[in-house]
């Protein structure tokens, strides 16, 4: 296969460790060049399942499953020519909505017309049971290899389906299709839509008005047909005796990996990233590791992005190394790694807001406030005005610096879930 | 292709790759330790040590026909960026304008200084813009050009020269003085000597070739000696010079073979820094004097 993108991995670490010192941490940046958008032709076959909520709620108000039929239209004029696609319509039963022999259709003239067609009239009546949803997807996309990915809207909670049946649900999908997730409204469980997308590789938001569904169904689509490689792996080779203490997804956005992990070889494991189109990806690497003697320079981690093919051998797209040196010197083994530092307070931000919005919605008012003040003193301290931005209708400012807030006694609840939503999104950091 | 043994672990090492795949500990490589043997003439010896996970010193050893017996030392500034390149680079930069410009009837002196000169454009090209500046690559400098009759030094840093005289009955002595902390404190009369050694900046350089200390051609330090009977001129990097500061025990330790043996020499003195601790990169270069200003083609008939 030509189309695949040029990976290419940069390590950024202080490889210097004091005498004794075992964990080694790094920053591994990935980034993917081309095919772009120019050569479609040279990427792997896409599918795609779109799975649009059509639980009674959805009428409430009318323009909620309006607007998801629109985005949904929209959606399907996004398709590349020739992309496998289909439509689920999700309520407490799955409904295939189009095709509707269980089949999948191809993105031509015809294909799109007929799917519009059927998606028009989609109709809103039922409960709620994703994990089934879920699984109806997995069904289509089981027999398919290249890029696999689904999109599911949803307004509300889980309420018809055992949470069990949910995360067996998405156990099974797990490494089998990346899915984008997009709460409408706000009457969704954050954690809940926030579960799914991270354990299956995909992003989540709120689209808190309905008006904006279309472009950011329009949006997600051609992220998703941007994407030119699935079933890439992050593996790495460790020194015996060695523990993986974290590997996580740290921008564009946090994704905690560690309990990804698939034991490859007695020294190697592989921690699924997903598909991939042209894009730049951090990772943050912590291996423990047998202390050495000064002088000595170990390999911590050998770290390589790996593609798998349905039956074939694995083929390393990149590679980096990792290292721990043990000096006495300390003006080298106490230098701070600007990156790592950044990332470990993006990761932290991300934690704490979510500690925080947990705490706000349980009462506790004294810990919300100050874990939303650690929040808005992290972001300030690492140049994420994103989320500052977001944090600031939640809480008023007396002191960025020292995190010195208190809550606001009026936060719209679209406010309120949108910070919790988007506490993943990490600002990079400034390199060099 | 035949496989290697990890010196740590004994597991087998892959052809291709530096690191051991079970343990991961890197394996010795040939830049741990260099031999230079330009026979009767000059010889050098570089070690990474003990302690230290690369060699950062670098040496340089050249006969200029009939004219001159060259050497140059230098030492990389471990907390700058790539220190090991730098000391690299700047050794073959001074060697190079040495031996060009005595080439060119230059009067050893001038051709030190312009050498100086070359080092200092060579490591300030290294730099990365984008990176603070205070971790510039930086190294020390020093360097010798031994004629008929007089031995001309020029240094930047705390790299050393010594006059090692073959008769014990003369004295030896160091021909250069350190640009660090300690000696200005010393030589300003802030500080006595003991107290100036005991503080912990006491080795920290005031003196370096590097782009956070501009050029240094102007500033470069000379000296020009006439030795008076034989020995030998030693070149060496502080993993020496730190195990013992009198030059009288060092000539103790290598005459008087050493202007017959320049390389011997040199390999008793890296190994007595090497039992010593190896605490440091090690580097030490070896001149006879008066120098054997031909050369002498050993291996070949």
């Amino acid at each position: 296969m030509t189309g695949r993108p040029d990976f290419r991995v940069e390590i950024y670490q202080n490889e210097y460790l004091s005498s004794g010192a075992r964990q080694v941490n790094a920053i591994l940046t990935v980034t993917a060049e081309g095919p772009g958008p120019a050569q479609p032709e040279a990427a792997q076959a896409a599918a795609v399942v779109l799975i649009v909520d059509c639980s009674t709620s959805m009428n409430y108000p009318r323009e909620k499953i309006r607007a998801a039929i629109q985005a949904t239209s929209v959606a399907i004029d996004t398709l590349r020519d020739g992309t496998e696609f289909a439509v689920i319509a999700g309520t407490n039963q799955v409904r295939l909505a189009f095709p509707t022999d269980g089949t999948m259709a191809i993105a031509d003239a015809a294909g799109r017309a007929a799917a519009k067609r059927a998606v028009f009239n989609l109709d809103a009546d039922g409960g709620t049971a994703i994990g089934s949803w879920l699984l109806a997807a997995n069904r289509l996309l089981v027999t398919r290899t290249g890029i696999r990915h689904a999109i599911l809207l949803t307004d509300g909670r889980n309420q018809h389906e055992e949470p069990a049946a949910l995360a067996s649900a998405v156990a099974a999908c797990q490494g089998r299709f990346v899915c984008d997730c997009r709460g409408v409204g706000t009457d969704w469980n954050v954690d809940e839509l926030r579960g799914i997308a991270s354990a299956l590789l995909g992003s989540v938001d709120i689209v808190a008005d309905p008006i904006g569904l279309e472009a950011d169904f329009r949006a997600m689509t051609a992220a998703a047909m941007g994407k030119s490689v699935a079933d890439v792996a992050l593996r790495l080779w460790t020194p015996q005796g060695a523990t993986v203490r974290f590997v996580k997804q740290v921008a564009p956005t946090v994704v905690d990996l560690t309990d990804r992990r698939i034991a490859t070889g007695p020294q190697n494991s592989d921690y699924p990233t997903g598909s991939w189109g042209a894009e730049s990806r951090d990772y943050h690497v912590c291996v423990e590791v047998n202390p050495g003697q000064t002088g000595d320079v170990m390999l911590a981690a050998r770290a390589s992005l790996v593609f798998s093919d349905a039956d074939g051998q694995p083929e390393v797209l990149a590679q980096g190394l990792v290292k721990a040196v043990w000096t006495d010197d300390e003006a080298l083994s106490t230098r701070i790694s600007a990156e790592v530092a950044h990332y470990t307070g993006q990761a932290e931000l991300a934690q704490v807001i979510q500690e925080g919005m947990a705490a706000r919605r349980d009462g506790d008012l004294d810990r919300a406030t100050s874990r939303l003040g650690r929040a808005l003193a992290l972001a300030r301290q690492t140049g994420n005005t994103e989320t500052e931005g977001l944090l600031a209708k939640v809480v008023e400012i007396d002191d960025p610096m020292t995190g010195t807030v208190r809550l606001k006694s009026k936060v719209s609840t679209a406010d309120a879930m949108t910070l919790d939503t988007r506490s993943t999104k990490t600002s990079r950091v400034r390199k060099g | 292709m035949t496989q290697a043994t990890c010196r740590s672990c004994g597991a087998e090492i892959g052809p291709t790759d530096r690191f051991c795949e079970v343990c991961g500990l890197r394996q010795p490589t040939e830049d741990d330790r260099t031999e230079r043997d330009l026979g009767p003439a000059a010889a050098g010896v570089t070690d990474r040590g003990k302690r230290h996970p690369r060699n950062e010193d670098a040496f340089a050893l050249r006969i200029v026909d009939g004219r001159a017996v060259v050497a140059v030392v230098c030492d990389g500034v471990s907390t700058s960026d790539r220190p090991d390149q730098a000391a690299r680079l700047a050794c073959a930069a001074a060697l190079d304008t040495l031996v060009e410009a005595l080439g060119a009837d230059t009067d050893p002196g001038t051709a030190t200084g312009t050498a100086i000169g070359a080092a200092s454009k060579a490591v300030i090209a290294l730099a990365d813009p984008a990176v603070v500046v205070e971790r510039a690559p930086a190294c020390t400098y020093v360097s010798a050009v031994a004629t008929e009759d007089t031995v001309v030094v020029g240094w930047l840093g705390d790299s050393r020269a010594a006059w090692l005289a073959a008769d014990a009955t003369s004295s030896s002595a160091w021909l250069t003085t350190d640009d660090s902390w300690a000696l200005e404190m010393v030589t300003s009369g802030q500080l006595g000597y003991a107290e100036a050694e005991a503080d912990p900046r006491a080795h920290a350089l005031t003196g370096w070739l590097g782009a956070d200390a501009g050029e240094q051609e102007s500033t470069a330090r000379l000296v020009t000696v006439r030795p008076t009977g034989p020995g030998v001129l030693l070149l060496c990097s502080d993993g020496l010079w730190n195990y013992r500061s009198g030059p009288d025990e060092l000539a103790g330790m290598i005459m008087p073979d050493a202007p017959q043996d320049p390389l011997l020499a040199a390999k008793t003195l890296v190994q007595f820094a090497l039992d010593s601790g190896g605490q440091d990169n090690i580097t030490a270069a070896v001149i006879p004097f008066p120098p054997l200003l031909s050369l002498v083609r050993k291996e070949t008939s």
